[in-house]
């Protein structure tokens, strides 16, 4: 039997899982620095050694954990807290989607393929063709979970050490967080004009409800997005 | 079961759910147009909304100005001389440290 000619475009150059763990090692430090940041906040949040540490596992999204143990710091409510973390972790379902495209396999192994998607791991993941390279998601997805969840462990043992974390302004590392998170987010004027939205949401009811409140009822500033262009 | 655990549980299951949806769900397929536009408006919506709320909440609702303002504003600042991640956040903390020191 004759071999059928080779008319399929060439393969992008193929990467490997560890090709993956390169490019995610200068923000796997990062990843690790705010995985003990996130143990300090959990701690002074009134959370136990362990709770933070499932949550990283679990969670696996900076934004959202940070978001959920303030709310409860700052007293709070549960609802307040699951709703303002799931809010924030509902652009991994887009990210989902775009990963879906490229995942073979059982469903359960897609399924935790897909548990390594963050931010990061996402954005390094990303093919010049536009699609998903499943190899650099998985390694670097795996190195920024050992980073994060490793940082939170260290975080809620240094945290008996750290006195008052407030003193070292970990306080102020937080909203700075945030806003270099948001900072690459805002090139599109529209994403631009969410964000101010967003703020200026928060801002207007701040003074009236409980903590957590004004950043649920931010999400709706995401309603921008759906305009027709 | 207390109020940290019921809040790590649910939104652990519901991330996972989230993370899953789309490889389980929807093969080869994306959502209309205008509600995977929303969805890429939410993360700077929300993490503009956790800026303000994290730099002038105070600890039971309302507004608390303190370091955290100086902190914000250092970090700003190290964003803009295109400092790494890492700076960023330091400066801030440094800068708030350093605040709370002399006042």
């Amino acid at each position: 039997m004759r071999r059928l000619p080779d008319s399929q475009p060439p393969e992008p150059t193929r990467r490997s899982y560890l090709d993956g763990v390169r490019a995610a090692a200068p923000i796997g430090v990062a990843a690790v620095a705010f995985g003990v940041s996130f143990g300090v906040l959990a701690r002074s949040a009134g959370m136990s050694r362990l709770a933070p540490v499932v949550m990283s596992l679990t969670t696996f999204g900076g934004s959202a954990q940070f978001a959920a143990a303030s709310i409860l710091g700052a007293g709070g409510g549960v609802a307040t807290a699951v709703v303002a973390a799931v809010l924030l972790n509902l652009r991994y379902g887009a990210m989902g989607l775009s990963v879906a495209t490229v995942l073979t396999g059982p469903w359960w192994q897609r399924a935790l393929i897909a548990q390594l998607i963050v931010d990061e791991s996402w954005a390094i993941a990303q093919r010049d063709d536009g699609r998903i390279d499943r190899h650099l998601l998985v390694g670097a997805g795996l190195l920024l979970l050992v980073g994060w969840t490793g940082g939170t462990a260290i975080g809620t043992f240094a945290g008996d050490l750290v006195a008052d974390p407030e003193s070292l302004g970990l306080d102020a590392a937080f909203p700075a967080l945030f806003l270099a998170l948001l900072w690459p987010q805002v090139g599109e004027r529209s994403r631009l004009l969410a964000a101010v939205a967003g703020a200026v949401i928060a801002l207007a009811l701040m003074p009236f409800t409980g903590a957590g409140v004004p950043i649920v009822a931010a999400s709706l500033a995401c309603l921008i997005g759906a305009r027709r262009s | 079961m207390s109020a940290v655990w019921i809040t790590v549980i649910v939104v652990g299951l519901a991330t996972i759910a989230v993370k899953a949806a789309g490889p389980l769900l929807v093969a080869a397929r994306t959502p209309p147009p205008r509600a995977q536009s929303a969805l890429e408006h939410l993360a700077p919506a929300l993490l503009a909304a956790l800026v303000v709320t994290q730099t002038l909440g105070g600890g039971n609702g309302g507004f608390a100005i303190d370091p955290r303002l100086a902190g914000l504003a250092a970090g700003a600042i190290a964003l803009l001389l295109r400092a790494p991640l890492l700076l960023v956040i330091t400066v801030a903390a440094v800068a708030a440290a350093l605040v709370r020191l002399i006042a």
